[in-house]
């Protein structure tokens, strides 16, 4: 046990003290909470002011063009060059012309502007225009227009998850996307950890150290304690994250007020119904995260230590990395399978694809994972987990067994019925 | 016998690398493990590192069967060198004696000890890779002796050292074996044997031809040969095995003595009618011995196939 404690060390040193972990390390937080603070950005879109002249030889626009926030309407009865002269002056943004119009058909409005206005610009000049041809239209048909509005319904469903004794509010894209996001994680740690095994065990072949160190240490004990550092390196990485996370999110709001812009209040319902950014910020905080990290770790560790066995197979198989291609294949197919079917799994999430892909061992970590945002049968993340943990068994069983052969193999090129033959030898 | 290891039999899938090899290593010995690449030397090896093992057979280190707890006594170089090339000296030799059972601080001091002897302690801090090959050698026998082993297997000690190197490793080899060390080391190099192992065995083709104590082996080789310097008429009775020019009009001779002639007799009926330059017996060396063993072997091999 001592001596898997002391590879254990060594893998684990010689990671943490790389400076791409310790840049990473500090990276992800600012990732992570750029993604809870990108929906408050959003909800504070910039509120720029533009005036516009409008010069209406129709008659049919002065004083009906709705004032917003952002949008104010001047009307004037000058030529159009001395309003060009104007706004050339900066007393006005943009010049709104109205010749003489036909309501059954609009024809000939233009805009002029120092420079090309933007296309939110130009469109809520178009809606203000159409809403106004539109009442008109009404009037000429002798149509009450309110009677009309009152006859079309306007319906929203709120999505409810039922608990066992609670009721949370929802939101189905909210779910999806943080699926996919612990989904893609998954797959993406343990791809990247993954071949860093391979390629620590390769190295350790290649330089001819691994014949030292198992003259003092059996094969086994070397590839586990391999693992298991690389996994304490990976959760000293999730652990400096949510630490640094929670201290980056406690200082979000002053971070933000520094901006000049308020941390919004979520439980203020009213204020949230006319804002998306906000609706996802509530959605986010009544989302229990707790069971969904601890989900996300334990699948991800029994996904790495399954896949960093199979990993380490192939590394000890190979000479060098070029060789890698062949073997890696196989075990990188069912991850990448596992990502591109998140869409569909996810759109679906408690039908047949979804529950076999997230009982498969191969393909579970992501999919289970990426489906527990949506709420899974308790029965089903244990039966995925146990079954998880038995492919684990089985991989590391397999591991070893090529691991201790392979690592003294030089040369020889290897194939699958190799490997077999190597996994059945006895000693 | 510090090991004494009998009746080993390894295959590789079909192919047999060590058949029915016995052999005794006595306590203090520089013993040296001989025979062509190929020919189930390092199999040996990689057994009593308890790397492989083997398919029959057992080995016994000081009367008691080899076990996990033996490592700690072991101290192993393989032919293929290895370090990591990313880690610090000072750690990845603090790491090595640890894995040998050495508590920290005893394997610090002994580090610094050894590091302190072979000049590199300035380097304790940099990384294997910034080293010149000559210091990655000497770090390299530093991890195979630090814990202070009863047995040191060195498999082709002297390959890729360069010549300074491989006379202060064979100066350290001598002084750890004074200091109570057993060295087995295994090489293809014969005349390496020469210089400083007291036993050997020899293997060819996974089986061995011939073990003993050197000096003994060169003597049942010897066959009564001389080399003999020599200036007149030789008489037509001699054999002559081969004979080359010197200088003077002298020639050296390798020379057979009759049956039961000694040097004596054989001076006194050459003096007369020549001018003797030297004589002096004739050893064969370890590679001659091995190549005739090797021989002989076959030829016994081929015999027994023939009557097969």
């Amino acid at each position: 046990m001592h001596k898997i404690f002391l590879v254990i060390q060594r893998e684990y040193l010689a990671r943490v003290r790389k400076k791409s972990f310790i840049i990473m390390t500090l990276i992800g937080p600012l990732l992570i909470s750029l993604t809870w603070m990108l929906p408050v950005l959003l909800s504070m879109k910039g509120k720029e002011k533009k005036e516009i002249l409008v010069l209406d030889d129709s008659g049919y626009f002065i004083n009906q063009l709705q004032n917003s926030e952002e949008l104010t309407f001047r009307y004037e009865n000058i030529p159009a060059e001395q309003a060009k002269k104007k706004m050339k002056d900066k007393q006005f943004d943009a010049v709104l012309k109205i010749p003489k119009i036909d309501i059954n058909n609009p024809t000939g409005i233009e805009i002029l502007s120092n420079n090309t206005p933007s296309v939110s610009l130009v469109g809520g000049i178009e809606n203000r225009i159409e809403s106004v041809i539109e009442n008109l239209r009404y009037e000429q048909m002798g149509l009450n227009k309110e009677a009309i509005q009152q006859l079309s319904p306007k319906v929203s469903i709120a999505t409810m998850k039922l608990d066992e004794n609670k009721e949370t509010k929802s939101n189905a894209w909210v779910s999806f996307g943080i699926s996919y996001i612990s989904g893609f994680m998954i797959y993406m740690f343990i791809f990247m950890y993954g071949v860093q095994i391979m390629r620590g065990v390769m190295e350790e072949k290649q330089s001819r150290i691994v014949e030292i160190l198992i003259s003092s240490i059996k094969p086994f004990e070397l590839m586990l304690g391999k693992i298991i550092g690389v996994a304490a390196v990976v959760f000293t990485q999730f652990s400096a994250w949510i630490a640094l996370s929670a201290v980056l999110s406690l200082f979000a709001p002053i971070l933000l007020a520094q901006f000049g812009i308020e941390m919004p209040d979520t439980s203020n319902p009213a204020a949230i119904q006319n804002n998306e950014g906000l609706e996802i910020l509530s959605a986010l905080q009544a989302f229990d995260a707790n069971t969904l990290i601890i989900g996300f770790l334990l699948f991800f560790l029994g996904g790495y230590l399954m896949y960093s066995a199979l990993f380490a197979t192939v590394g000890s198989a190979i000479d060098h990395e070029t060789d890698a291609q062949q073997f890696m294949m196989p075990i990188s197919l069912p991850l990448i399978i596992s990502l591109i079917s998140l869409g569909a799994v996810l759109s679906d999430p408690h039908g047949p694809v979804a529950f076999w892909m997230s009982m498969i061992p191969l393909t579970s970590p992501v999919v289970m994972v990426a489906r527990m945002a949506f709420g899974v049968p308790l029965w089903e993340v244990t039966l995925s987990f146990a079954l998880l943990c038995l492919a684990f068994i089985a991989a590391t069983w397999f591991a070893g067994r090529v691991y201790r052969i392979g690592i003294l193999m030089h040369g020889s090129k290897v194939s699958y019925k190799t490997l077999w033959k190597w996994a059945r030898m006895s000693q | 016998m510090i090991v004494s290891a009998s009746n080993i039999t390894k295959y590789y899938g079909s192919f047999r690398a060590l058949h029915d090899f016995h052999v005794e290593i006595p306590e203090q010995s520089i013993f040296g493990l001989l025979g062509p690449n190929g020919a189930g030397k390092s199999t040996f090896i990689r057994i009593l590192n308890q790397i492989i093992f083997s398919d029959e057979g057992s080995i016994h280190i000081e009367g008691e069967p080899l076990a996990p707890k033996h490592i700690a006594r072991i101290g192993y170089l393989p032919e293929e060198r290895g370090l990591y090339k990313k880690m610090q000296v000072g750690e990845q030799l603090l790491f090595l004696a640890q894995l040998k059972g050495l508590s920290k601080s005893e394997a610090s001091r002994r580090i610094r000890e050894w590091l302190t002897k072979f000049e590199l302690m300035p380097w304790i801090n940099k990384k294997v890779e910034d080293l010149s090959k000559g210091m990655q050698q000497k770090v390299q026998f530093i991890a195979t002796v630090v814990h202070q082993p009863m047995l040191i297997i060195l498999d082709e000690p002297f390959s890729g050292f360069d010549p300074v190197n491989a006379e202060l490793i064979k100066d350290e080899i001598l002084q750890l074996r004074s200091q109570g060390a057993t060295v087995l080391f295994s090489t293809h190099r014969m005349e390496s044997v020469d210089e400083i192992c007291d036993h050997m065995v020899m293997i060819n083709k996974s089986e061995k031809v011939l073990e003993g104590k050197i000096d003994e082996v060169k003597k049942r080789f010897k066959k009564n040969t001389y080399q003999f310097r020599f200036r007149g008429e030789c008489p037509n009775d001699l054999h002559i095995v081969s004979e080359e020019k010197a200088e003077n009009g002298y020639r050296d001779l390798l020379i057979k003595l009759g049956e039961g002639e000694t040097v004596n007799e054989f001076l006194t009926r050459m003096l007369p009618i020549g001018d003797v330059g030297g004589i002096q017996e004739h050893i064969p060396t370890i590679n001659s011995i091995f190549i005739q063993a090797v021989k002989e072997d076959l030829r016994i091999t081929q015999i027994q196939n023939h009557h097969a």
